[in-house]
């Protein structure tokens, strides 16, 4: 009863009256009283796992255990790095508490640790969102707790000096703080975190590539990955949905730097929790993603195929590793998208010669003065503008460009054909018994050149001669 | 001179922080400084010879249970194979006490640094990226369980070895740098070494070796004893006080 009051009073954004419904609630279970909250441990997911949606009606002491770790491992094929982590991954474990909640954190530094971290929370209201009470030096553990008052996904990071390198290294992750009333349920949930790295040596190079300040400070990396590395939500570790499913993407941007431009090729989202916040932005196709924070994404999958996640700022998708793979396997619905129907040769308009201003206007190209240089010059106008559809030998492509050599309805009546070299031709026609219904576009060519290439494709592959006159085009043109 | 130590001629730094108004140069007098880090073996006879700072006599007031974990884990046969490495697990109590029992003192954090800028042939190595790049990756990398034995380690323009690369050192003043863990929000003192404020009050925003050293500084405490953290002494020159160039 009291968690159904709170949904409707949180759409409805009666403040109020939510409170009074809240505190109804709590008086209700009154075994909650803050110092006896029940006690659980956090379940912690490696991306892109993230931990069971939460079906608590009432909060909880929610205990958060984290190790930071310094360790070596796959950044790209053949490229190592020494990655700083927590949870021993990257991006960090995925934590998952619910509004409310009073989080007591153990941040646990190895005893092999070379360096001293600390965590920043983003959920944490509260100085240094966590860091001021959770520095750790090697083989040391700290504590400290907070409550989750603010709904919504949020980054964390180590904020040691240097933090930009502590970040560049790996260490960030997300913790989810759900609403009291929970988000709406989906089929399928997914945790996706963007960032970059910087290395001595280009994108691949092989070996162990250490830190390289310099890229880091003029913001120019070499690699863009979702979750650690290159690949690693392609291939054997792509992401899966069933056809008919909703899938819900907690995205996030560690940086250090860039700004993710985030979009799923073939998909629309359907809803958009902006900046992983309250607001609510439904039909978008590519959602900012700010360094340092998250958005959370719906969309049902309607068709079977690849869904490619990229960084839409585009270079980083296709030469630096922003890529990632959810298939999606079902039947084929090919009303929401038929697949190919269609393969053919395209002919866009202005694909010959183009003529700036009138063609009248346009500088003299030589005149033939006798029938064989018509025809040599008429030579070269075709294989520009002609021989790609009809072809070498004029002889066409069956079922989509008829032939010119031997063509009755050409050679029937030749002067004709300056009208469709002028005008272009649309529909079916019937050329030696055989019907083609296709497009011809205008050719923008001179008078001389039209005169030229129909005097060349009458005198050529068998066709049995004649001239088509300069001044047979001009009195075509004057009769239109 | 007591042996193994080395002079150090008097001279100067620009630290990495500094208050408003503050000194942009730091004057370093002349002193003495140990050649090496001080090794297990070293500090074994200082353990026999005062038991109260043996592991198993240790107040816990004065080291956490990480004290000399080492000795137990790695060599717990006695010291054999690791004599001659760097003493590891030590709190700043136990390195002050052996430094006392030897007639020394713990280096300040001046002092440190200014020998920590000498590189193989120059007493200053200035803005050698080289330089730089090399510490700072061996910052990065993880801790080593195998330490080299300290005759093995990188000499510097002193004759100081392994000053970079062996093993975080303890410096009598490590806990000046901070004074709290976290201090975007405190700008009165000088702490702000977290995140992007971190930057603020930095000399130098590039020198992310010595924001890496001030860092470690200030994760600790004095019972603290960690794997990657040992020590060396110093002690003073008579009559070097206030006659810096």
């Amino acid at each position: 009863m009291g968690s159904v009051s709170v949904r409707e009073c949180r759409f409805t954004k009666k403040r109020l009256f939510c409170s009074a419904v809240i505190s109804a609630a709590l008086v209700a279970f009154s075994a909650f009283a803050d110092a006896e909250l029940p006690v659980i441990e956090a379940v912690l997911t490696a991306a892109p796992q993230v931990p069971p949606p939460i079906d608590r009606d009432h909060p909880a002491k929610v205990v958060v255990s984290l190790d930071t770790t310094e360790q070596v491992g796959r950044l790209a094929d053949g490229v190592e790095y020494v990655f700083w982590t927590f949870g021993g991954t990257v991006p960090g474990s995925f934590i998952r508490v619910r509004e409310g909640d009073l989080v007591e954190f153990h941040l646990n530094n190895r005893p092999d640790s070379k360096m001293p971290h600390n965590i920043d929370l983003h959920a944490v209201t509260g100085p240094g969102g966590g860091a001021t009470s959770s520095f750790t030096a090697p083989g040391h553990t700290t504590q400290f707790s907070f409550t989750a008052l603010n709904p919504g996904l949020y980054v964390y990071h180590c904020a040691t000096a240097p933090v930009g390198m502590h970040i560049a290294n790996g260490m960030y992750g997300l913790i989810l703080v759900e609403p009291e009333e929970g988000y709406p349920p989906v089929d399928r949930e997914y945790y996706v975190m963007q960032s970059e790295f910087y290395t001595k040596g280009k994108f691949g190079e092989e070996g162990l590539r250490p830190f390289d300040m310099d890229e880091a400070l003029s913001e120019n990396p070499d690699y863009v990955v979702f979750n650690g590395s290159v690949g690693a939500l392609q291939g054997d570790n792509s992401i899966h949905a069933e056809v008919g499913e909703t899938v819900r993407l907690y995205v996030g941007n560690g940086g250090p730097n860039l700004v993710s431009s985030f979009h799923v090729i073939g998909e629309i989202f359907d809803t958009v929790y902006v900046e992983g916040g309250d607001l609510v932005n439904h039909n978008v196709q590519s959602t900012l993603v700010p360094a340092g924070g998250s958005a959370i994404v719906d969309f049902k999958v309607e068709v079977p195929g690849k869904l490619h996640l990229v960084d839409h700022s585009i270079f980083r998708a296709f030469n630096k590793g922003a890529l990632g793979t959810i298939n999606v396997s079902g039947d084929a619905n090919t009303v929401v998208y038929s697949g190919q129907q269609y393969e053919g040769i395209y002919l866009p308009e202005g694909q010959a010669e183009q003529l700036v201003g009138d063609a009248h206007d346009a500088p003299a190209s030589p005149t033939a003065t006798s029938k064989e240089e018509r025809i040599l010059f008429g030579s070269r106008v075709y294989e520009r503008n002609c021989l790609a559809c009809h072809q070498s030998q004029g002889q066409g492509l069956p079922g989509a460009f008829p032939p010119l050599a031997g063509a009755d309805y050409l050679l029937n009546d030749p002067k004709h054909a300056i009208a469709v070299l002028l005008e272009g031709l649309s529909g079916e026609i019937e050329v030696n018994g055989v019907t083609y219904n296709g497009v011809m576009p205008a050719v923008r060519l001179t008078d001389e050149q039209v005169a030229n290439v129909l005097t060349y494709v009458l005198n050529s592959w068998g066709n049995d001669g004649g001239v088509i006159e300069v001044a047979d085009v001009a009195a075509y043109r004057e009769s239109r | 001179m007591q042996q193994g130590m080395v002079r150090i001629e008097a001279g100067g730094y620009t630290p990495l922080f500094r208050d408003e108004g503050g000194p942009p140069f730091i004057a370093v007098d002349a002193f003495l400084l140990d050649q090496y880090p001080v090794t297990n073996g070293e500090f074994a006879r200082f353990v026999a010879s005062e038991q109260r700072w043996a592991p198993q006599n240790i107040k816990p007031v004065f080291a956490d249970s990480n004290y000399l974990a080492q000795w137990r884990e790695v060599a717990p046969q006695g010291l054999e194979g690791i004599e001659n490495q760097p003493v590891t697990n030590v709190s700043w109590f136990a390195a002050r006490a052996y430094c006392d029992w030897r007639g020394k003192r713990l280096p300040n954090v001046d002092e440190w640094e200014y020998v920590a800028m000498a590189s193989e042939e120059a007493p200053t190595v200035g803005d050698d990226p080289d330089f730089q790049a090399r510490v700072l990756q061996w910052y990065s990398t993880p801790a080593i369980t195998r330490l080299p034995d300290v005759q093995d380690t990188w000499r510097n323009y002193w004759g100081v070895h392994g000053l970079h690369g062996v093993v975080w050192e303890l410096v009598n003043d490590f806990n000046t740098a901070l004074v709290s863990g976290e201090s975007r929000a405190d700008s009165e003192l000088e702490n702000s070494l977290f995140c992007g404020a971190g930057a603020a009050a930095a000399v130098d925003p590039s020198d992310y070796a010595a924001f890496m050293r001030y860092a470690f500084r200030s994760s600790y405490g004095a019972r603290s004893s960690i794997s990657s953290m040992g020590f060396r002494c110093a002690s003073d020159v008579p009559g070097a006080k206030g006659v810096n160039p």
